[in-house]
């Protein structure tokens, strides 16, 4: 018998119950996306932050000190240490190898331009554009392309195997130099493929294959230091913690959160003779605009919540109020209070069950698009969610309810059913 | 109606008679507005509510949009500066640049100069020595880890990496310059993982007393919004023509990037909110009107014309929208603010100019809901209704 007063009641009241599942649907609609939103937006902007550039600088661990002013660096290039271009793929075999979006090395070496007449002293810097690397059986694509977003080529980048070179932009207005003219530098006739700009030290300089630089200044596999672009968490006090000073569960804790500088020790370790540490102006900053923008998101998502449950609420509310003179009919035929609201109940959960599984896909398929319109890349929501989501479908909508249940189930079966009230 | 008509009837009819000469159609109409509001308290009030709640989340939405964006803005001034203003040539910039550079900013950012000379160490070890002004980069360069500032003449800020080199027992040393020499003690070390390391840091007037180099680099961290940023660096290029004014890309365009993305995803999440609460608003509205399709029936047969019955209902509707976008006005300046404070330690400023907005949505979407019921009953007869069919 109850199940068929159910059955019936969704079966003849379609309207309704069509007008109550869309709310529920919507609400959780909204509420999925929503939280889906929230919990990638972390990860999202740390990749747009990364447009700032690299996070993370390794040096050699026995260097000298730079003396680089202006742009101009006045150490003796081959002065100081180096490291060996092969150990860099290692940097992608390190535990958070899929938190490092990209790296580049660079290799600065004094160079003389030779115009027609009168020669210049100035900086090539040999450095990855897009080159193909391997570590294992990986392969990848990494270099200034990735790290430095905001190098601008008019022209077009070298190709890493080649010699061809960018110029720097004031250093091509010097000359007069355009994209496919030819320079001499160091008594080697070049190819200009393009024109950089940069806005700092590089519009002064000549950028090169990693390649040509080894070969000017005689060091094959020469690397003078590499910036290295990884997504990290923002700093706290246990990040800061010295990880000798650890016992080992912390160790292992702090070794396997991507901070920057565990990151750091990471590639410390993987690169022989090598200092790596994080660059504080874009890491520091980094963790602070993270932490506001998650937080904004997170104080949205809850208000969505909180304006997705109201409108469940508010729609069981009317849907429930519509049939007093159910209500009253039911009682008058002899039917206990506890009899009338579980009928009511049972309805609401059937509803919202429905309604949650096909909010909860229309939610992962609003979120896939409002990450592909923003982000360009893929919200994805974890099946995992569905069963929270549902649950707290169905509390939301019990809670809806629960009042105009409570004042149905009071009711006088004789106001009822005269229609009065 | 019904229950309007019993409650008036302790008043005389000689009353009721004076009242209706006084303004015969008005007072009927006012009080069956207010009347209607009154005896169904419990469902008007829960309109009102929705209505409120809407109006709140739309409000502090709107405030947020708005303001995110300013909120955001300063974040990224801890980057630093984002224009560099650099003497042509590497010359040194003429004295009166910094208060020119200040004029033209009128206290929107933050300027520091710096001045840099390559100084030898006692064994001759080449090392880069620059001139700061230690309380602007303080304010400048927030990243910068310090142990401690220099407060007095002749001190240094040593970069850790140079320490090693000049000092590494943290004693006095001398360093020299075109065969002037200055002799400084560590004050403390800087560390930022890059350039600053290698370096040493005096102040700007022991600099120049030491060198007689004056600043040639004046960093400069603009406030404002991508375009007041651009107008200050062309004011810049033509108040001092003496320096080049370069933009520092990489922080610009990082900052729009962000910005722009958190913006987008702000105005996503604010549609799927507002749309949500609309809705809400909508279904109990409607709900609220259905359920009054007797009083309906009744001034139907009463004579009441459709145009008057539109008009009542139409006139409740936006009264209701009115206050209900009233309350929720202020109630959503509070939230806004609160999640200002939360979340940026700043309060988010009111944003009358959101207030028009509202309003108007507010009366649209309650307005639609109580004309739509009222379209959909126009044709029933109102004798289907009052049988209570």
């Amino acid at each position: 018998m109850f199940a068929r007063l159910v059955y019936e009641s969704f079966r003849r009241q379609k309207r309704r119950k069509l007008l109550a599942g869309a709310a529920i649907t919507l609400g959780v609609t909204v509420a999925t996306a929503m939280i889906a939103v929230a919990t990638d937006i972390g990860d999202k902007i740390n990749r747009e932050l990364r447009t700032i550039g690299a996070n993370l600088l390794v040096t050699p661990q026995e260097d000298t000190l730079d003396v680089e002013i202006g742009g101009i660096n006045l150490k003796p290039p081959s002065d100081g240490a180096f490291l060996n271009e092969a150990d860099l793929p290692k940097i992608k075999g390190t535990f958070w190898h899929n938190n490092i979006t990209g790296f580049a090395p660079m290799l600065p070496v004094n160079v003389t331009l030779q115009g027609d007449g009168h020669t210049e002293d100035i900086t090539l810097l040999g450095t990855y554009f897009a080159k193909q690397v391997s570590f294992g059986k990986e392969q990848f694509t990494t270099g200034v392309r990735s790290t430095h977003p905001w190098w601008k080529v008019s022209g077009a980048w070298p190709d890493d195997s080649s010699g061809d070179i960018l110029l720097g932009e004031r250093l091509a207005t010097r000359l007069s130099a355009k994209p496919g003219d030819e320079v001499t530098v160091s008594d080697r006739r070049l190819r200009v493929s393009g024109i950089l700009s940069t806005g700092s030290s590089e519009d002064d300089q000549i950028v090169s294959p990693i390649a040509l630089a080894q070969e000017i200044l005689g060091k094959p596999g020469a690397v003078r230091r590499v910036y290295v672009s990884a997504l990290t968490k923002p700093e706290d006090a246990f990040a800061r913690r010295d990880p000798k000073s650890m016992s080992g569960p912390v160790y292992d804790r702090w070794y396997c959160s991507p901070y920057a500088q565990s990151i750091a020790f990471q590639l410390q370790e993987a690169i022989p003779h090598s200092h790596a540490e994080q660059i504080r102006q874009v890491a520091q900053n980094e963790g602070a605009v993270l932490t506001r923008i998650e937080g904004l998101i997170f104080l949205i998502t809850l208000a969505a919540l909180f304006a997705s449950a109201l409108a469940v609420s508010a729609a069981m509310a009317t849907a429930i109020f519509e049939r007093r003179a159910e209500v009253g009919l039911m009682k008058a035929l002899g039917a206990g209070r506890l009899a009338v609201a579980s009928i009511f109940f049972a309805e609401a959960t059937l509803l919202a069950l429905i309604g949650g599984c096909v909010g909860f896909a229309a939610g992962g398929l609003l979120a896939r698009q409002i990450g592909r319109s923003i982000f360009n890349s893929q919200i994805t929501i974890t099946p995992v969610l569905l069963p929270v989501i549902l649950t707290i479908a169905v509390i939301v909508t019990f809670a809806g309810s629960a009042v105009a249940i409570r004042k149905a189930v009071r009711l006088d079966p004789v106001f009822a059913l005269r229609g009065e009230l | 109606m019904t229950e309007n008509l019993s409650h008036s009837e302790p008043r005389s009819a000689q009353e009721v008679a004076a009242s209706r000469v006084r303004s015969p159609h008005t007072s009927m109409f006012l009080r069956m507005l207010v009347r209607a509001a009154v005896l169904r308290r419990g469902r008007a009030l829960s309109a009102l509510l929705a209505m409120v709640v809407a109006a709140a989340v739309a409000t502090a939405m709107l405030n947020l949009f708005v303001d995110v964006q300013a909120k955001l803005r300063r974040e990224f001034r801890n980057y630093g500066a984002n224009i560099i203003l650099v003497g042509r040539g590497s010359a040194s910039l003429p004295a009166d640049t910094l208060p020119q550079v200040e004029s033209v900013l009128a206290g929107r950012g933050v300027v520091a100069p710096f001045a840099m000379v390559v100084a030898r160490t006692n064994d001759g070890q080449p090392i880069v020595v620059a001139g700061a002004d230690f309380n602007r980069v303080k304010q400048l360069d927030r990243w910068w880890s310090v142990s401690n500032w220099p407060s007095a003449q002749q001190q240094a800020l040593v970069g850790v990496r140079a320490l090693a080199v000049v000092s590494p027992r943290s004693q006095p040393f001398d360093l020299s310059f075109q065969g002037h020499t200055i002799h400084l003690t560590t004050a403390g070390t800087v560390q930022t993982g890059a350039a600053e390391d290698s370096r040493i840091y005096l102040s700007l007037t022991d600099f120049v007393a030491w060198t007689g180099v004056q600043a040639s680099t004046i960093e400069v961290a603009a406030s404002g919004s991508p375009e007041e940023i651009l107008a200050v660096m062309h004011r810049l290029e033509q108040t001092i023509p003496a320096a080049d004014v370069r933009p520092v890309r990489q922080i610009m365009e990082g900052e729009a990037r962000v910005l722009g993305k958190t913006r987008a995803t702000l105005l996503a999440s604010a549609v799927l909110i507002i749309l949500t609460a609309a809705l809400c608003v909508l279904s109990t509205l409607m709900g609220w009107v259905f359920d009054r399709r007797r009083d309906f029936a009744i001034m139907k047969t009463l004579g009441a014309s459709d145009r008057l019955l539109n008009g009542f209902f139409a006139a409740e509707a936006t009264a209701l929208g009115a206050a209900g976008a009233l309350i929720g006005f202020v109630v959503g300046i509070g939230i806004a603010a609160w999640i200002g404070r939360v979340n940026f330690h700043a309060p988010v400023v009111p944003r009358f100019s959101v207030l028009p907005f509202v309003l108007a949505g507010s009366m649209v979407v309650t307005l639609l809901s109580a004309i739509l019921p009222i379209w959909l009953l126009r044709r029933v007869q109102p004798a289907v209704i009052l049988r209570g069919e």
